[in-house]
């Protein structure tokens, strides 16, 4: 059923489009920001974008920073929620259990899926954005300057620097990259939890994309307001951004950790909810 | 094949399937009968275990569904509500997605009698038997969002028959179907039924049932209100139906025994028809056509449907 499943997201052209487009963004921004040389300063727009331009070996990190915050929520949200409602709609769900596959089977084969989509996105991502970092700012450490008044600990040195300013190697840096790029699946993971419950109790898929996206706005309002911060620590998107973390020296585990305890609370429990859900629904699409 | 006891389905307070005994033998054609709305899917969904009863149970195969549910339905080919299929893909691409979806192995386990089911092995020879037995063995590979409704149909009966079932349940398979269409479905059903498949299928289309099926389960709001062999069903009701261009000489010579009269076709008390014409022809009444009257499929149905639905009701108030 997992090959059924894996082979049915491989075959749809949408899949391809999704991480397409999630790809294309960042080589966009990369080409701009080769042309101009004008990189935001540190501390404004995406995180690490400002120290490309010492190496394009660090691109990746920022590559995921700018598809972070929307395009691959939105991605996740809309495959996570049209696995289930997606078959309701299509009125393949009948027939997919009348074969009959059973409920949590084809749960757990969706769910397989949806983590696989997920790593081959941010995978994807970070390989288009490292051969196009490559190619537009070069290997090897170079001793680049922004050629802004901003003197910055980040643009100091010959070799790429992590955020507190000391030098990596590029090991250090690919070592750092993979801890980002797992650290950003498992949040992704979080998101597709949710919509993958919310596609079991909607045949709507847009409806559960739509409600999942709901849950993380909510969400990144919340976070931001001081009055809520009882809750603050349990929030979905509250340490969304602690993968910069990674590019600290040393690295800072705290938020971190966190992280990903937040994460795979809401996996287990949004999981669980959806094969509870699901397990025992009647099935009247 | 398909017994149920007391079977009930409730949404809330809105009682569906209410009290429904079931019972479908081997080998027969079984007509499930009813007006929209009356439960007939309900009670589908509910043998393929997409649904769960309210209360009641169901055997299916022998078997308690939906606890086992998962061992009867590789034997079970389904058609509910109408076709589906992946859009974006070719009809053999979905065959070979649905058949791969059940699982590599028939039921009975590997090297379990050879029966139903089928291996990966055998998949692309199956997907083309079936495609030839449904009628789209010359079908290309444009993808099934352009196929016509028929064709559509027709690609879900293939996926119903896929793995050689021992039992279909089919809801409405005629649906979009052109006549000639029809007549072709309903000569692979009676063939797959000759060569031992039990079929169970849904219709609100009467003369389809009456000329496919054996027997035939009637439910009206929820209710299973008759349930019998088509030829009981359809008993001679004790009167004659003559044919004449004499009708006035017929009437008068038969004096009070016509209890009705539609220009030239008269309805005569007594079911002896060789009496009868004997009679007609001896009194110089010229007979163009003499049968005993039996029921019909439709007789039946609105006579049994007549209490409880609305729609019926009104029909009522119209004859009288």
């Amino acid at each position: 059923m997992i090959r059924v499943e894996l082979a049915k997201l491989v075959r749809r052209p949408r899949s391809w489009m999704s991480i397409l487009l999630l790809c294309g963004l960042p080589v966009l921004v990369a080409v701009f920001v080769a042309v101009t040389h004008l990189a935001p300063p540190p501390g404004q727009g995406p995180a690490l974008l400002s120290a490309v331009l010492s190496s394009g070996q660090l691109y990746p990190a920022a590559a995921l920073a700018i598809v972070l915050p929307i395009f691959l929520p939105v991605a996740v949200a809309v495959v996570a929620g049209d696995s289930i409602a997606g078959e309701a709609g299509a009125g393949t769900l009948r027939y997919l259990l009348a074969r009959p596959v059973g409920r949590t089977r084809l749960l757990v084969a969706k769910l397989i899926t949806l983590i696989a989509y997920t790593l081959a996105a941010v995978v994807l991502v970070t390989v288009t954005a490292y051969i196009t970092g490559v190619v537009l700012f070069g290997a090897k450490p170079v001793a680049a300057t922004s050629g802004g008044p901003t003197t910055s600990n980040i643009i100091s040195g010959a070799a790429a620097t992590t955020l507190s300013g000391t030098a990596m190697t590029p090991f250090d840096i690919a070592l750092r990259t993979l801890g980002a790029v797992s650290f950003i699946a498992v949040s992704m993971l979080g998101v597709a939890a949710i919509a993958l419950f919310l596609s079991t109790i909607t045949d709507s898929a847009l409806g559960a994309a739509l409600g999942a996206l709901a849950a993380l706005i909510t969400s990144e309002v919340l976070v931001t307001l001081n009055a809520a911060s009882v809750i603050n620590p349990y929030l979905p998107t509250r340490y969304w951004l602690a993968w910069i973390d990674f590019f600290r020296d040393p690295v800072v585990w705290r938020n971190i950790e966190r992280g990903y305890a937040v994460q795979l609370v809401y996996v287990l429990v949004f999981l669980g909810a959806a094969w509870a859900h699901f397990a025992t629904k009647d099935v009247t699409s | 094949m398909i017994v149920t006891e007391g079977l009930t389905k409730r949404y809330g307070h809105l009682l569906v399937v209410d009290q429904v005994d079931l019972e479908v033998r081997e080998g027969d054609r079984y007509g499930f009968l009813g007006p929209n709305g009356s439960g007939k899917t309900t009670v589908i969904r509910m043998l393929l275990g997409l649904v769960y009863a309210t209360s009641g149970s169901i055997t299916l195969l022998g078997k308690p569904v939906p606890k086992h549910v998962g061992d009867v339905l590789p034997s079970v080919g389904a058609l509910v509500e109408g076709p589906s299929s992946y859009g974006h893909l070719s009809g053999r691409a979905n065959l070979a997605l649905m058949d791969a979806a059940g699982g590599s192995r028939g039921p009975g386990g590997p090297g379990g009698p050879g029966g139903p089911g089928g291996g990966r092995r055998t998949r692309r020879r199956r997907i083309e038997d079936t495609l030839e037995r449904v009628g789209l063995g010359g079908i290309d590979n444009r993808p099934v969002k352009r196929y016509s409704l028929g064709m559509r149909q027709r690609l879900g009966l293939a996926a119903a028959l896929l793995r050689a079932p021992r039992l279909l349940i089919l809801d409405e398979p005629t649906n979009g179907l052109d006549p000639q269409g029809i007549r072709e479905i309903r000569d692979l059903l009676v063939e797959l039924n000759e060569a031992g498949t039990t079929v169970f299928l849904s219709s609100h289309q009467l003369g389809e049932i009456e000329q496919l099926c054996t027997r035939v389960g009637i439910v009206d709001a929820g209710r299973l209100v008759r349930q019998e062999d088509l030829e009981t069903l359809r008993a001679p009701t004790g009167r004659s139906v003559v044919h004449t261009p004499d009708a006035d000489r017929a009437l008068e010579l038969l004096d009070g025994r016509v209890e009705q009269r539609d220009a030239g076709r008269l309805l005569v008390a007594g079911a002896d028809t060789a009496a009868l014409n004997a009679q007609l022809v001896a009194g110089g009444v010229r007979v163009t056509g003499i049968t005993a009257e039996r029921r019909t499929l439709e007789d039946v149905v609105l006579s049994v449907t007549s209490s409880g639905s609305d729609r019926v009701q009104r029909a009522d108030g119209e004859r009288s």
